[in-house]
This record gives C-alpha cells, sequence and structure tokens, in this order.
C-alpha cells in the first residue's frame, strides 16, 4: 500500500473497486468522465464496465444489475442527472438489493457545462440520500460507506464531487485489497414492479427512513461540529470547507464550525449542536442555499432565533464558484477581523485573451465553413449541440445559433422551421450526441413531416470528453471489438431517403451536398465524415509561400485557425498546430498555401 | 509548506511538469497536492497547475498572493497569474510567446516584451528563461517543462535540486529522450545568476 498522488476522480474509481463494484455504467461528461475511465484502467478483469449511449440508459441497467444483487456505480455529470431522473424517481420508491452509488460531479462557475444546478437539491427531490466531499481522500473513504449505507437502507446513494475534487490530485494509500461479494442473483418478486399501491407504501417508509437518518447520519465522521471561539459560527460542505478551513488558517481564527458532509437528509443533530453554541452562523455552500435552507427550517421547528448569513441575505455570492480569497474576505468582515494583506501590484499590460476554439486541423471547422459558403445569401439558421463543435460559434465562423442540451439541436431546428418556413433549418450533431439523444429525435422529424436538414459530423469518437468510444467507433471501454452501428443505415431505417455521405475537407463536394440538402423538400441529411485529428498523425503540413502571400489575411478573417499566424504583414503557418487539412489551400486567393514539399 | 504555481498555454507540458514536482515529493516522504485545468480551455487555452507540498494544504488551488515559485511557460500567463505570486517570491518565466488566435484577427500585435518589462518593475525575483534559443539547442519544444523546472531547481527556491531533476529523466523517461532532457535542464540551469 504505497503513497500515490492520485486524481480525485480516479480515487472514486479505485474506491469503487475496493468496495467490490460488479458493474460500472455511465456517459462522458466534464467534471465525472475519469471515474469510469479509472475502473476501466484497473479493472482486475471481472468488472463489468461500459459507456452506454446515455445516462438514463445507464441508470437503468446498472438498477437491473443491482436487482441481481451486484454492487454497481453509474457515473454521469449533474446534466446527465436530468437525462437520468426518469429512471431515478422511480428508482428512489422501487429500490435496490446490490448497493448503488449514484456519482453525479457538480460543476460550480460552470466551467464546463450548461448550468449551475445542485445535485444535493437533487437528492432532496428524489429523497435519496447524498455524500458530498470535501476532498480528495475524503471522496475515496466516501465510496465504501456509500455502498454500505445503500445496501442497509436498500436505497440508490448519490456521491456528488464538484470540479475542484474531481480534478485536483491528492497523495493517497490506496489499499491492495477488495471486497469480495457473490450477488445473489435476481429473485422474482412484486418489490419489482412500481405500481401505484406500492409506490404509497414506498413513500411512506422513505419518509420515515429519512426521519430516522436525520439523527443517524449525525453520527457519520462526515458531519462534524468543531467548537471555537466566539458566538458566530461558519456552516459549510464540500470544497468550500477546505476554502473555509484555509482562510481560517491564514486569519488565525477559530470559530465553532460544522461540516457536512451528507446534506440529504440533513444531520440536525450535529447541526444542533452548532445552533447551542452560536448567535450567528455564516454559511459557506456553493450553488444552492441547501445547508441554508435545513438550517432555517430547523431553527423553525425548534423555535430558535438565530441570524443566518448566506445566500439568502445577500452576504455570499448567489452564482459561481467559491475561492479561499473570496470567502477569506467574507468571513473577515463577518468576525470583524482585519483581512491579510495582499501583494500590490500596479496595473499589468494588456493581455491576450485565448478562448477555447476549434483545434487546427479540426474537420468541424472544414464542415461550417462549407455550410456557410452554400448559404451565403440565403436565409438560415443553424442549431448546435453539444460537443466540441460548440465552439462553431465563435468568430469567424459564427455557425452556431442555438445550443441547448443534448440532442436538441436537431428538436430546435424543427420548432424555428414550422414558425419561420421560409428559412433553411440546419442541426448540427456529432457521432456521440447522434445516439444519446439525436436518433429518437430525428424519427420525430420524419414522422411528423418536418422540413429541414441534419448535419452529422462524424469525427468518429467522444473528442470534448477526451476520445470515449461510442457506438460509431467499433469498440468499448473495456477495449473489445464492438458492434459498429452505421450512422447512415440507422437514418435510412427511420425513413430518411435524401442522405449524403461527405468529407467535408472536400469543399467542393460538400458545398454541393450542403445546397442540395437545403433545396430538398422534407428531412435530409449530411454525414460530414472525417476523424478527429487527436486519432492520426499528420502525413503531409502546409506552408506559406510568402513571396506570393500578398498579405490580404483572408485565410485569419474566414477560418479562425489556431495554425494561422499573423507575421509582420503576411501569414505563416505553425507547424507544431498545423494538421495539413488543407481547409486554407483552397481559401487563399493567389494560392500562396500549398502542402510542404 | 511550498505553493508552486505553473501556467501557460493548453499543449506546452506545464501538467507533465507539476506532476514531477509532487511526485519528487512524495518520493522524500512529503504530502503533495495538484489541480490542474481540464477540459474545454486545455488546447490554447491558459492553463495553471497549482502544486501544494507540504500537510497544511487544505484548499486544492493555492490562494492569491501565497505562491512561493511560479513557473510560466509563457510571458504573458506569467503576468496573468502574477496575482498568485507573494511579495517577493520567484517567477520563472519563459520568452515562448504564444499568438491566440484572437491575436490573428485583431489589428494589434502581441509580444512578450511588454510583459517582461513590466515583471522587471514588480517586487519579485526573477528569472528569465530564454525559451525561444533553448528549443532550438534541444531542437524540440517538448523539452520546454524540463528547461523550466531546471531553472527553478537551481533558483534554490524549491524543495528538488537539478541532480533530483536528472534522476527523475533517467528513471522515468524512454533512454532516447534522455540526453535531450538532460540538456534541457542544464541549460535551464544557466538562467539563474
Amino acid at each position: 500500500m504505497t503513497k500515490q498522488l492520485i486524481m480525485g476522480n480516479e480515487a472514486i474509481g479505485l474506491g469503487a473497486i475496493c468496495a467490490g463494484v460488479q458493474v460500472v455504467t455511465g456517459y462522458p461528461g466534464t467534471p465525472s468522465t475519469e471515474v469510469l475511465e479509472s475502473v476501466a484502467k484497473h479493472n482486475p478483469g471481472d468488472i463489468y464496465v461500459e459507456w452506454s449511449v446515455n445516462e438514463k440508459t445507464a441508470l437503468e441497467i446498472a438498477a437491473g444489475a443491482a436487482y441481481a444483487g451486484a454492487r454497481v456505480m453509474v457515473t454521469m455529470k449533474q446534466v446527465g442527472l436530468n437525462v437520468a431522473s426518469d429512471p431515478l424517481m422511480s428508482l428512489s420508491y422501487v429500490g435496490v438489493k446490490g448497493g448503488m452509488v449514484i456519482l453525479v460531479a457538480d460543476d460550480p462557475g460552470p466551467i464546463s457545462s450548461q448550468t449551475e444546478q445542485d445535485t444535493r437539491t437533487f437528492g432532496a427531490y428524489s429523497k435519496l440520500p447524498v455524500f458530498d466531499p470535501s476532498s480528495p481522500e475524503e471522496a475515496f473513504a466516501m465510496v465504501g460507506d456509500a455502498f454500505a449505507l445503500s445496501e442497509k437502507y436498500g436505497t440508490p446513494v448519490i456521491l456528488r464531487p464538484t470540479t475542484r475534487i474531481c480534478h485536483a490530485y491528492a497523495t493517497i494509500a490506496v489499499p491492495e485489497t477488495r471486497e469480495s461479494r457473490v450477488p445473489e442473483g435476481f429473485v422474482k418478486d412484486s418489490r419489482w414492479v412500481i405500481f401505484p399501491k406500492l409506490s404509497y407504501a414506498a413513500h411512506k417508509r422513505i419518509e420515515e427512513r429519512n426521519r430516522e437518518l436525520r439523527h443517524t447520519l449525525s453520527a457519520s465522521a462526515y458531519n462534524t461540529y468543531t467548537s471555537g471561539k466566539g458566538r458566530k459560527g461558519i456552516a459549510c460542505g464540500g470544497v468550500s470547507y477546505a476554502y473555509v478551513k484555509e482562510a481560517l488558517s491564514i486569519l488565525g481564527a477559530e470559530v465553532p464550525l460544522l461540516k457536512v458532509g451528507i446534506p440529504h437528509p440533513f444531520p440536525e443533530d450535529t447541526a444542533m449542536e452548532l445552533l447551542a453554541d452560536t448567535d450567528e452562523i455564516l454559511v459557506c455552500e456553493e450553488l444552492d442555499g441547501v445547508i441554508e435552507k435545513e438550517l432555517f427550517a430547523l431553527l423553525g421547528q425548534k423555535q430558535l432565533c438565530r441570524v443566518i448569513r448566506g445566500k439568502t441575505d445577500g452576504t455570499t455570492p448567489s452564482a459561481g464558484e467559491n475561492t479561499v480569497n473570496g470567502l477569506m474576505d467574507i468571513i473577515a468582515e463577518y468576525l470583524g477581523i482585519a483581512k491579510p494583506s495582499q501583494p500590490v501590484r500596479k496595473a499589468p499590460p494588456a493581455l491576450p485573451v485565448r478562448p477555447p476554439v476549434l483545434c487546427a486541423g479540426c474537420p468541424h471547422r472544414a464542415s461550417f465553413y462549407a455550410v456557410k459558403q452554400a448559404m451565403k445569401g440565403r436565409k438560415a439558421v443553424f442549431a448546435g449541440d453539444i460537443g466540441c463543435y460548440t465552439l462553431g460559434n465563435a468568430m469567424p465562423l459564427d455557425m452556431t445559433d442555438t445550443c441547448l442540451c443534448m440532442g436538441a439541436g436537431i428538436t430546435v431546428a424543427q420548432g424555428i422551421s414550422r414558425v419561420q418556413p421560409d428559412t433553411v433549418c440546419f442541426s448540427f450533431t456529432g457521432d456521440s450526441t447522434f445516439y444519446h439523444t439525436g436518433l429518437p429525435n430525428l424519427a420525430n422529424a420524419v414522422y411528423n413531416n418536418a422540413n429541414m436538414v441534419a448535419v452529422i459530423l462524424d469525427n468518429s469518437t467522444t473528442a470534448m470528453t477526451g476520445h470515449q468510444p461510442n457506438p460509431n467507433t467499433g469498440k468499448n471501454v473495456m477495449g473489445e471489438v464492438a458492434a459498429k452501428i452505421d450512422i447512415e443505415g440507422a437514418l435510412r431505417g427511420i425513413g430518411i431517403t435524401d442522405i449524403a455521405v461527405v468529407n467535408p475537407l472536400d469543399q467542393d463536394a460538400a458545398v454541393k451536398a450542403v445546397q442540395h440538402a437545403a433545396d430538398h423538400e422534407g428531412v435530409s441529411a449530411i454525414i460530414f465524415r472525417a476523424p478527429c485529428i487527436a486519432l492520426f498523425k499528420p502525413e503531409k503540413l502546409c506552408a506559406v509561400d510568402t513571396a506570393k502571400c500578398i498579405g490580404c489575411r483572408k485565410c485569419l478573417r474566414e477560418l479562425g485557425c489556431p495554425g494561422l499566424i499573423k507575421d509582420g504583414k503576411k501569414v505563416r503557418i505553425d507547424t507544431g498546430l498545423c494538421y495539413g487539412c488543407g481547409l486554407c489551400i483552397g481559401i487563399c486567393p493567389v494560392s500562396a498555401i500549398q502542402y510542404e514539399a | 509548506m511550498l505553493n508552486i504555481l505553473l501556467c501557460g498555454v493548453g499543449g506546452q507540458g506545464t501538467v507533465l511538469a507539476s506532476k514531477i514536482l509532487a511526485k519528487s515529493a512524495i518520493r522524500q516522504g512529503k504530502t503533495a497536492h495538484t489541480a490542474e485545468t481540464i477540459g474545454m480551455a486545455q488546447r490554447g487555452g491558459s492553463v495553471t497547475s497549482h502544486v501544494r507540498i507540504g500537510e497544511a494544504a487544505y484548499s486544492p488551488l493555492i490562494p492569491l498572493g501565497r505562491a512561493d515559485v511560479l513557473i510560466a511557460f509563457e510571458p504573458a500567463e506569467a503576468v496573468r497569474n502574477l496575482p498568485y505570486l507573494k511579495d517577493g517570491g520567484t517567477a520563472i518565466v519563459s520568452n515562448t510567446a504564444v499568438k491566440p488566435v484572437t491575436d490573428a484577427l485583431s489589428t494589434t500585435d502581441y509580444s512578450g516584451d511588454a510583459m517582461f518589462a513590466y515583471l522587471r518593475d514588480e517586487n519579485i525575483r526573477l528569472i528569465e528563461v530564454d525559451g525561444e534559443e533553448l528549443i532550438r539547442i534541444c531542437g524540440s519544444a517538448k523539452v520546454l517543462n524540463m528547461a523550466l523546472l531546471g531553472a527553478a531547481a537551481a533558483s534554490g527556491e524549491m524543495n528538488i535540486t537539478t541532480d533530483d531533476l536528472c534522476e527523475i529523466i533517467r528513471t522515468t523517461l524512454p533512454e532516447k529522450f534522455h540526453t535531450m532532457n538532460l540538456q534541457a535542464v542544464e541549460l535551464g540551469a544557466r538562467s539563474v545568476r
């Protein structure tokens, strides 16, 4: 058992292996992805691991395995839980036999997400216990306890780290032992069939259990109260606990401190210890005011009078991430002590802005550019989706008019075309998103006689989250050869007849295909097929003949390729970034860009 | 407690450098924490790696004004992250400026010179590393991280010596990369006067 530097997500994956997990399913999403990947990487050989096509599918498969008595883990990001919420709500009532831990990573900021939703709130809504780790070390320890709690009460349990826990590395000693379990197997019983009568009984039982857990979990090592000086206390949880501890140590302050590691069901008795010692409480947490509202409710229930500072009165920020410095300023003011001095610096010079962009050579750039060229002078709307290609919204491409959630490009395009029949409505969907929720949305388009162009950006991988295999890649996460589900065949199967398969780097063919599809009445589809640059090494690079370059900068203005660099009045190509896609060769009006000899 | 902030542009090798620092600390029996930028901002975006060595670290990220050492792979990123460095702290900065796509589209030019002019005027110990020249000598941009670690080790502000670095290279990298990386450490260390 040697100490190693381990990422929070990897620690959670290893924690699941140590706890004897037998089935792990999930759908990739930052910041959760590395959990399932770690289980696959360290798989002793007897754990079934899969990337499912979406989160609902993943949760249902895990539910079946847990019905049969296996320990299971399901992984997703917070918005993935929205997709899985249908099975989740019912599963809360039905319950499980084998332990089930649902790993849902939240993303305060948000750093790479659509929403700042709080899975602790989702846990309370679905009535499930929620563990909220404050460090990678604690996340590792929590996995085994979450499984034990799940099995003791026959309920799924949510483990909810946030980005800073998921992606932080800590020094952790991982035991080499594993809990050994033999699943009982599926035992037929009416309890597995959800019916109104059963749901009523289950609802009653769940509420009673959660009332009991408010006391039982107060004894958990993850919910702690430490007394301090004065009558002003602090309540916190998750990574904010780490920030508060650091801020207090810098400020040299010792205050009554409540740490909530299991926010639902709320550890009432532990919180009462804090309330007994204080007149005023500052609540430090990210996203929703979960601990804060529980404290308000507890004060009402116990008929106590305390001042609560937090999100409700505007003492702490209502959105975004917490930081040590942000909380330190708030705590210093709250306690009436001086803030530590910071280095005084002069105003810095203007800094270059570095927004994320499509990589040099990315085939999505060519796809967007072809559609843009083909639709010049025509009224068109471009409904985008979730993936690297959301970056198609950036200047100068400016080819993503909407982005809502997974699969919604296809359906938003349908909705707009119902109101604006004179507009050509495009959707852009990546291959993984196509299988996630795109397919039923396209079936809807065909069934309801929509008039739209569905563009499928097939780069043969799930690029955004780090190249996970999907039904289009012919491989699975266990490294086995898997069925490669042909996108064109799937489109034909749901009744689309006007389908073009084009390499977007062949711009002439791509533009023609778009023009044809735009004029076609009904649903037409274009599959732009070219591999993600991360999947191959470039064979030839582009080069600028500076004698020929007239410095018109059309290539810079039109493409926004990071491989094209402004060099005085002219342009040069960064050979470290160029992938030789050749898109710029076709754009140069004086043929100054060619492949290197 | 030693706080080291590494910063640069996605793809420059900051992550590997932070891992080397953390792993060498663990080998010395110390506790290490790191945290870095992952995800959408990775390619071509500003990236940071926070390395915290010692037991007293609670937060995964270094608070502002608390970094002992700043290792910058890019001059503008050094300026952007300077608020993390404590007064009198050590900044090791490479002159390898990376122009963003926004620069290609704008009418102004970004160069590292204005950044160094600003840094030279601040209350810090500035160690300038000629990364451009070093890459030319070694023949690969991949050695920049070893060169900067070499400079950081030679500064005496770290828990790691140039000998430790050479040992890590010999024990963890494939043999064909040894000469190039050992040379980078040596050249980087020479930046410290």
